[in-house]
């Protein structure tokens, strides 16, 4: 059978190398077999996370190559396998052991965002009564599978380290689930823009890239949220009088 | 060593799926205080990968439908053996907890009117799941955790409890380690739910992920509880089977819900061969009176691809055994040939099998909106599990309850495909309510220091022995031989012979487990947690196999080719499995209670 290398950061916060592994490739596999095999064979200690290996909890996210992936849904035959394939943890977060990486700050952001708030049920047994169509859009962000990619790929918080300014792309992408729902009648506004900081994105689309979930990020949940605060917080006429009266 | 944090909740619910996400808000909701463990981080459980949908009789597609309909579903799918009162506590419990959901969040697909859409599945006589795709789970799972975690719980990511502390009979808490450090806890608390899933794990191939290890199973075992029903364990009739590193995933039944056709290598749909007298009435005649059923036709009956999980997977392995399988050693799964009956079938088939599509298409290079899907059996769920009260789902113990897969009595000798998601919701929340009603009226115990030394100590041993000079031995080869050992003599078709050989099996790797040995330290080492979850696996595998053993005749999904029949005699009875005082597994069986006249009635009535 063939092999491949497999170039692992072993390590955790007080440092850590590349490790080069090599193990035998079959049809189909992806990086978190590969992984799994080093692990049986020759690093029992090998930290990763994983759970259902199908592309459905959003455990296993990891560097492969650079790029930040699934590494369930990573195909090796996707990969240049003649040199060392790069295996490494996720940047924006801090380290706890190998591929592992510390993501409780993500629980805590979602904390922090106002809770869904229904109207009152349309029938007496408690129902509502929605279209298909009024329900398509929160579907979209509600397939997201909370990997935390989308995060990790984020300039805001993996090259600035904004994370107690801004909640990053997958909290807004909660937030848009929550105010386009049909039903939901909270406002969150006015945390967007102070607390959540949704003014530092800057539209460059990295995390669109690279969902696994093929969410739409920056278009139908950034956008149209930017688009809200600056419908209800900049209003144009205030701002008109404010422009002139500090003058 | 000796030192350990410890924390105090009154109501501790162990496992952080569908069930224990439940149970611990509803244990929130009566004013205790709530600690929820999760194996690993809070969203990711199992109930993640759950796809079809939640039976709920809520009749909106179809009006005919209710309760006892429901019921007596549930109970013909469990071939008589269920706990009749869970099955009709779950069956009109069940449309309310689907309704809670939505005004927690959950968005559900849409009938034309705006209700909540429901689909169709083996062994429901109508269109019954609520969906939302076929990431149904995941819909349910992060409804239920955005909803919780405002509930005032404390969430314990990542810890793995390792005993449960007793005073008395009276379980009073638990002791666990962290994952990313390796640290010791100890759980003090006046009641306890465990809701830690199930055992896929002591299975080659399973749709379980790692974390499936039977821990609750094996965790009330060990303090003296009873098991339930261990020898049913459900192959899914459709998991994945190529490429290799992919096989045992989940092929959801949506797909034959929505039309998906089973074919054997000849191009027959071998499905309509063989159909079980109890369910002859219910199937339809022909592949056009099928495909109107799926359509929606209220006239039609289902077709034979929609029987229940046991029967097809059986008859899915007697064409690959009989030299009719796919080129993989599957039989083929087609859901392109809709596209004969509807102008925009590869459209509909993306809307509704979104993450069917996008698995084969990743994983397999397979269109399966123009191409067949190769699929076999995989080890998918326990119908057995905790022996509970079906009221208050308190086991055995005082203070332990058990809901969700973990626990037994709902399913009988076979789940419906869509009962679990309910059953998580409905006998969840009763394990909540009752669980902190037990807390309210029972003060805390004190927990003794020396069991939580013993077990610290214990669970440190694979450390000491691999820095020992004596040859001790990996933690992953002897799963590795588990999981063969339990699919070659315990799993679809079994017989005295084999599973009298798993036995000698067995104990042979509870020796070479006595023997594992882990390196490096206890920072998050998988080799660690592999090597600790190893007596779970033999200690349900023991039970699984021993009850198996027990029950001479075939029924639901267990099948021995030694005695191909039911026997009457068997279907009065439940077997048990629970330890002796000399610390051995013991197996007995007793009587089904008597079920009352007008739940016997709707039965009749339904037939």
């Amino acid at each position: 059978m063939p092999k491949a290398t497999f170039s692992i950061w072993r390590g955790n916060a007080s440092g850590g190398q590349f490790i080069d592994y090599e193990t035998e490739v079959s049809a189909g596999m992806v990086v978190l077999d590969a992984i799994h095999q080093i692990q049986a064979e020759k690093a029992n200690d090998l930290a990763c996370r994983w759970n259902c290996k199908a592309g459905k909890c959003g455990s296993c996210s990891a560097e492969v190559n650079g790029m930040p992936k699934l590494m369930c849904m990573t195909r090796l035959n996707e990969l240049p396998l003649e040199k060392p394939v790069t295996v490494e943890p996720m940047k924006s977060f801090p380290l706890i052991k190998d591929l592992t990486t510390d993501v409780s700050w993500n629980y805590r952001v979602k904390k922090k965002i106002k809770k869904f708030k229904p109207r009152p049920p349309d029938e007496a047994d408690g129902s509502w009564r929605i279209a298909q169509e009024d329900i398509d859009r929160v579907q979209e962000f509600r397939k997201c599978i909370e990997c935390f990619l989308c995060q990790d790929v984020c300039h805001v918080l993996r090259e600035h380290s904004l994370h107690d300014e801004f909640i990053g792309p997958r909290a807004l992408v909660y937030v848009a689930a929550l105010e386009m729902h049909p039903l939901d009648t909270e406002n969150r506004n006015e945390e967007l823009k102070k607390a959540h900081g949704i003014g530092y994105c800057n539209i460059t689309k990295c995390c669109t890239n690279v969902c696994p979930e093929e969410i739409t990020i920056t278009d139908n949940a950034i956008i149209p949220l930017k688009e809200r605060v600056v419908d209800e917080l900049y209003d144009p006429v205030t701002r008109f009088i404010r422009l002139f009266s500090s003058q | 060593m000796g030192e350990y944090q410890t924390y105090e909740h009154d109501v501790l619910v162990i496992g952080s799926g569908g069930a224990g996400l439940r149970a611990a808000i509803e244990a929130s909701s009566h004013g205790v205080t709530v600690g929820l463990v999760c194996k690993s981080m809070l969203g990711k459980a199992h109930t993640v990968m759950a796809e079809g949908g939640i039976a709920a009789a809520l009749g909106n597609v179809d009006d005919r439908d209710n309760w006892k309909v429901h019921f007596s579903d549930t109970m013909r799918g469990g071939q008589y053996i269920n706990n009749w009162r869970m099955a009709e506590l779950h069956a009109k419990e069940s449309p309310e907890r689907v309704r809670e959901l939505e005004a927690w969040g959950a968005a559900f697909d849409r009938t034309k009117d705006g209700r909540i859409l429901q689909r169709n599945f083996g062994g429901h006589k109508y269109p019954r799941l609520a969906h939302v795709g076929d990431r149904t789970g995941l819909e349910m799972i992060r409804t239920l955790q955005d909803h919780g975690i405002h509930q005032g719980m404390e969430v314990y990511m990542e810890y793995t409890v390792t005993r449960l502390l007793k005073d008395g009979d009276r379980v009073i808490g638990a002791v666990a380690y962290t994952r990313d450090r390796g640290r010791f806890v100890v759980f003090k608390a006046k009641a306890v739910i465990m809701a830690s899933g199930g055992v896929g794990k002591a299975y080659k191939i399973t749709s379980n992920s790692w974390d499936c290890t039977g821990d609750g199973h094996a965790l009330a075992y060990q303090a003296g509880a009873q098991l339930m029903d261990m020898e049913f364990v459900q192959f899914h009739p459709t998991g994945m089977v190529w490429p290799p590193s992919v096989k045992g995933i989940l092929v959801t039944e949506g797909v034959r819900g929505e039309g998906g056709i089973l074919l054997n290598s000849e191009g027959r749909r071998f499905m309509f061969d063989e159909i079980p007298e109890n369910y002859k009435l219910q199937t339809a005649d022909s592949p056009e009176e099928g495909w109107r059923y799926t359509q929606g036709d209220k006239s039609a009956r289902r077709p034979p691809e929609l029987l229940t999980r046991d029967h097809t997977a059986r008859c899915i392995v007697k064409e690959i055994k009989e030299g009719r399988g796919s080129p993989h050693g599957g039989v083929f799964l087609d859901i392109s040939w809709i596209k004969e009956k509807l102008p925009d079938a590869v459209e509909h088939i993306k809307r509704k099998l979104p993450s069917m599509y996008h698995q084969f298409k990743q994983l397999a290079d397979i269109d399966i909106t123009q191409e067949k899907m190769e699929v076999g059996p995989t080890t998918h769920y326990v119908m057995g599990g905790i022996r509970v009260d079906a009221d208050t789902q308190m086991s055995t113990l005082p203070g332990l309850f058990a809901c969700g897969e973990c626990a037994a009595g709902i399913n009988g000798a076979n789940r419906l495909g869509g009962n679990s998601l309910s059953d998580l919701l409905v006998l969840g929340k009763r394990a909540g309510e009752y669980a902190a009603n037990f807390a309210n009226e029972n003060g805390p115990s004190e927990i003794n220091p020396d069991h939580v030394d013993t077990q610290t100590k214990e669970a440190l041993k694979p450390f000491d022995r691999a820095h020992g000079a004596a040859s001790s031995e990996g933690p992953y080869q002897i799963q590795n031989d588990l999981q063969e050992l339990m699919q070659n003599h315990v799993g679809i078709v079994r017989n005295e012979g084999e599973m009298q050989e798993a036995l000698v099996g067995l104990k042979l790797l509870w020796e070479r487990f006595n023997n594992v040995g882990v390196e490096g330290n206890r920072e998050f080492n998988p080799g660690w947690h592999t090597a600790l979850d190893l007596s779970n696996l033999l200690t349900v595998s023991e039970a699984i196999t021993l009850s198996a053993l027990e029950r001479k005749e075939s029924r639901g999904a267990h099948f021995r080719e030694d005695y191909p029949q039911k026997e009457e005699s068997f279907g009065k009875i439940n077997v048990f499995i629970q330890k002796d005082g000399d610390g051995k597994m013991q197996v007995k069986h007793e009587p089904i209670p008597p079920m009352p006249d007008e739940l016997k009635k709707i039965i009749e009535e339904m037939k």
